[in-house]
């Protein structure tokens, strides 16, 4: 009834309907205490207007009462918090299969690409109760990834991996915003989610041009790049051997650790003299300038193949 | 009957007005009240200029299509809207122009503890305005008063610099302010005037000043950082430069959070002394009144991280903040639920201070509220970044500070001219503010919650019309805060004298004249007893 009024958003996630009730929930606290509050001033002005209450009588103040309006507030507050940050901690577990998307932002276009390819720009379509799985960067400045229905958003920051998740309950298209001013064209960074029935989306997939997959560009640029002639195994082998690296422990030069994850690799790729890995020399060219972020996420697609101690590594 | 009704006036005596008139005289002053009205004139003048630029932005609102300005000089509007209003209305509103005016007066002392600081810091603020305004005029900034990077660091093409600069060179301001006014309510209190007896605004304005001392120094560099990364592509928040753009939006809200104190306290401690003037009544419970406002300015301290919950901080750091952002809406409920037990047998009367005062509590509590909201973490990821929020930090900034501001300068009008306004006008305008002003900023909240973005040129046309609802709201508001601006200087040219304490009201700048005379009190006061102490003997008026 309200999303007819044109003052409530439509709810497609179960995530949203969850929000909504908390929602509910803090208007029903809203109302109550401005309610209280009004009436209580309404009240003592009217009681104690000076034609009815020419006197005042010094009243100083009641250490209960502060305890009890310190008191009732602040166990409210708590439950709200508790409330709040269980269904914040829940979302944030990446349920363990659904369909990975890849989402680039710049300014001023969402660029996203599907497992098998397909590529769309500034639309996504998706199947209905199936997990989304995003990774996201941004090539330029901070976006920020907003899907009102599905009451979802997070930011898009350049030089990071975001991963986060969405399923939709209900099939439609939906509002997909840029949340955080990006400069010029902000706000005509939107575009739309379109969700599909299972069957549909396999339709919708299979009429798109697919053309490479991420790993297979990853393994095109790999050789392009010529990253081979110094990473496949062979007798003038400069740097260390990739399979089984992501998702693994590095032990550096000059003492550190790292572990191999997105922005590790990243960092490798663009800014190689950063982290040496231990036993090498700082050979490795920067690819700076070279590589866009989207190529970026195929190479490491592409690493991610290269098995070993990734989980899932193996397609 | 009617309180304004007052002794017989005598001719005017020496004030600090007529003592002088040469411009020199003003320049050069190192009275408090003069470096007051300095203040007043000059916030002022940028509350119309950040007004000018409120009034495009909901006029181009009214379609959902950019078709009054382009999209570039909308974002340029917002930021410079953003930036004036903040750093150079309400930062220094209520306590450069009513905690200069009135603290001296209302510890007993002949000025601050630093008069050519005070001085100082006007200058450096008029300086720092200067900047903003060569921005403003030279085709603007288009970033968001929050600057984030690395769009401002690197990506926008706009005065990012002389803007920065601006910001930078008042933030000086603030900071001389501030320790001015510690030193002077550390050590120039008048005999008797011990800390339990200083009325609320003294207190809140001490609370003030230590968030203007600790958090302004963070601020003034970060911009800086900004300023050398644009310039020398120094590699501190772009990622290309292996900078981490994140680190900026920590620095930010370290003291841009706080500051959101700084701009709430001081109408807070205008609260309490309107409160208690009009209901007769001692504050209740002014101990805690008191304390929460120290608390809410140490507190305000550890929450900044909560502008930062769709960034991906780790889910550890994101709880921490949301709690204690829980925690620090208690001090200020206290205050709220104590305002209100005040009016418990008192003996209230509505003159217009008060119409402002009745008006802050309201509305400050549904700003307040609307703030669990963003606190709350599931929530925020909905809401953070749309209406929502902008019309939650309007409620406390506008419905609060801005309410503050007015309830202030209706109640110190008579003691800093000698002269009444029209009660029956300011009343009017009262209401057709409150009008206007919940009509403007109570549809962003449905707006927010129905996913449009802030600082969106063009929107989807299902947000029409609550838009126009808003825009609608804007001109009436706009029309409202037009009318003091008129009755308040008519006052100078025909409104009734005056007197010492046209509100019969208790507090040391009451006992003096009005106007003050340049040096405030013939002999040092001495005080015996608390702040707020009406009797039965105080309250027969008229
Ligand atoms: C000139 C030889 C050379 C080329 C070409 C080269 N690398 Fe490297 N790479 C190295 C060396 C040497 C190291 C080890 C030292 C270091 O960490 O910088 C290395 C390290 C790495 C690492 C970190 C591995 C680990 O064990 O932690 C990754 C990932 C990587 N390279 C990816 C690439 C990719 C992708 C390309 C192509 C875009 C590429 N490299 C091209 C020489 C090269
Ligand atoms: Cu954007
Ligand atoms: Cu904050």
């Amino acid at each position: 009834m309200l999303e007819k009024l044109g003052i409530f958003p439509e709810a497609a996630s179960e995530f949203a309907d969850q929000v909504d009730y908390l929602y509910f929930f803090l208007i029903g606290v809203t109302i109550f205490f401005v309610t209280v509050i009004v009436a209580a001033l309404a009240y003592l002005s009217v009681r104690y207007r000076h034609r009815r209450s020419p006197v005042p009588t010094p009243v100083h103040g009641s250490i209960l009462l502060e305890l009890t309006w310190s008191g009732i507030p602040l166990v409210i507050a708590l439950f709200i918090f508790g409330w709040g940050a269980k269904l914040y901690i829940e979302h944030q577990d990446m349920p363990p299969d659904g369909i990975e998307i890849s989402v680039t932002g710049k300014q001023w276009m969402w660029k996203l690409q599907h497992p098998s390819g397909q590529r769309e720009i500034n639309a996504l379509h998706v199947p209905v109760g199936v997990p989304i799985l995003l990774t996201m960067t941004s090539e330029d400045v901070i976006h920020s990834f907003y899907v009102p229905a599905f009451r979802f958003k997070r930011d898009v920051v350049p030089g990071v991996y975001t991963r986060a998740h969405f399923t939709a309950d209900k099939t439609g298209s939906f509002h997909l915003f840029c949340a955080e001013y990006c400069g010029t064209d902000h706000s005509v960074m939107i575009g739309k989610v379109v969700v599909m029935e299972p069957s549909e989306y396999e339709a919708w997939l299979s009429g798109q041009p697919a053309g490479e997959t991420p790993v297979q560009a990853g393994e095109r640029l790999f050789t392009d790049l010529r990253c081979n002639t110094c990473h496949a195994a062979g007798s003038d082998q400069k740097g260390p051997d990739l399979a089984g690296v992501f998702g693994s422990k590095r032990l550096l030069v000059g003492g550190g650790e790292a572990i191999a994850d997105e922005e590790y690799i990243r960092e490798s790729i663009l800014r190689p003299a950063r982290k040496v890995v231990f036993g090498y020399e700082p050979l490795m060219p920067t690819y700076q300038g070279q590589v866009n972020e989207t190529q970026i996420l195929s190479l490491m697609a592409y690493l991610k193949t290269l098995g070993g101690a990734a989980e899932g590594a193996n397609p | 009957m009617n309180p304004l009704t007052v002794t017989a006036v005598p001719k005017p005596k020496r004030n600090f007005w007529n003592h002088d008139f040469s411009v020199k005289s003003w320049l050069l002053t190192e009275d408090h009240k003069r470096i007051g009205i300095l203040y007043l004139l000059s916030i002022t003048l940028f509350f119309f200029l950040g007004g000018v630029m409120a009034v495009l932005i909901r006029l181009e609102l009214l379609t959902p299509a950019g078709d009054l300005v382009q999209a570039e000089t909308y974002n340029k509007l917002f930021t410079m809207h953003g930036v004036v209003m903040v750093f150079f209305f309400l930062l220094p509103s209520i306590p450069a122009v009513f905690g200069n005016f009135l603290l001296p007066l209302m510890l007993g002392a002949r000025d601050l503890a630093f008069p050519k600081l005070n001085l100082l810091s006007w200058y450096i603020y008029m300086v720092g305005g200067v900047f903003t305004l060569f921005v403003v005029f030279k085709g603007g900034v288009d970033t968001g008063w929050t600057f984030y990077t690395p769009y401002s660091s690197t990506y926008a093409n706009s005065h990012v610099i002389a803007a920065a600069l601006g910001i930078f060179i008042t933030g000086f301001s603030s900071i001389l302010t501030g320790v001015n006014f510690i030193a002077t309510i550390h050590k120039m209190r008048a005999p008797g005037l011990t800390w339990f007896r200083l009325p609320l605004f003294v207190w809140s304005h001490y609370a003030t000043s230590l968030i203007m001392v600790l958090g302004t120094p963070v601020v003034a560099i970060t911009i800086v950082l900004v300023a050398l990364e644009r310039l020398f592509r120094l590699g501190v928040f772009d990622p290309e430069l292996g900078g981490d753009p994140l680190l900026f939006q920590h620095l930010f809200w370290f003291y841009s959070h706080p500051a959101v104190y700084i701009m709430i306290l001081p109408g807070m401690g205008v609260i309490s002394e309107i409160i208690a003037c009009f209901s007769r009544k001692r504050i209740f419970g002014y101990r805690f009144v008191a304390f929460s406002s120290m608390a809410i300015a140490a507190l305000g301290f550890l929450v900044w991280g909560h502008h930062m919950f769709t960034t991906g901080q780790s889910v550890f750091a994101s709880l921490v903040f949301s709690l204690l952002t829980f925690l620090v809406a208690i001090p200020s409920a206290i205050k709220v639920f104590n305002w209100t037990a005040t009016l418990y047998k008192g003996s209230i009367s509505f003159s217009t201070p008060m119409l402002y005062a009745l008006g802050f509590i309201g509305l400050f509590a549904i700003g307040g509220l609307t703030g669990l909201f963003l606190g709350c973490l599931g929530l925020d990821i909905h809401v953070h970044d749309t209406y929502f929020i902008v019309a939650h930090f309007h409620y406390v900034m506008v419905g609060g500070m801005v309410m503050a501001f007015l309830g202030a300068i209706h109640f110190w009008w008579p003691k800093m001219t000698g002269f009444m306004y029209s009660e029956f006008l300011a009343k009017i305008a009262a209401a057709i503010i409150f009008v206007g002003f919940n009509m403007t900023f109570f549809p962003q909240f449905v707006l927010g919650y129905l996913g449009m973005p802030r600082r969106y040129h063009v929107y989807p046309e299902e947000f029409q019309v609550l838009n126009v609802l808003s825009t609608a709201g804007a001109s009436i508001l706009g029309f409202g805060f037009l009318l003091p601006a008129f009755y308040l200087i008519y006052s100078l040219k025909a409104g009734r004298r005056a007197g010492p304490d046209p509100w019969q009201a208790k507090g040391l700048e009451w006992t003096v004249d009005s106007p003050p005379h340049p040096h405030n009190f013939e002999t040092v006061p001495v005080v015996t007893e608390g702040a707020y102490e009406y009797g039965p003997e105080e309250v027969k008026r008229g």
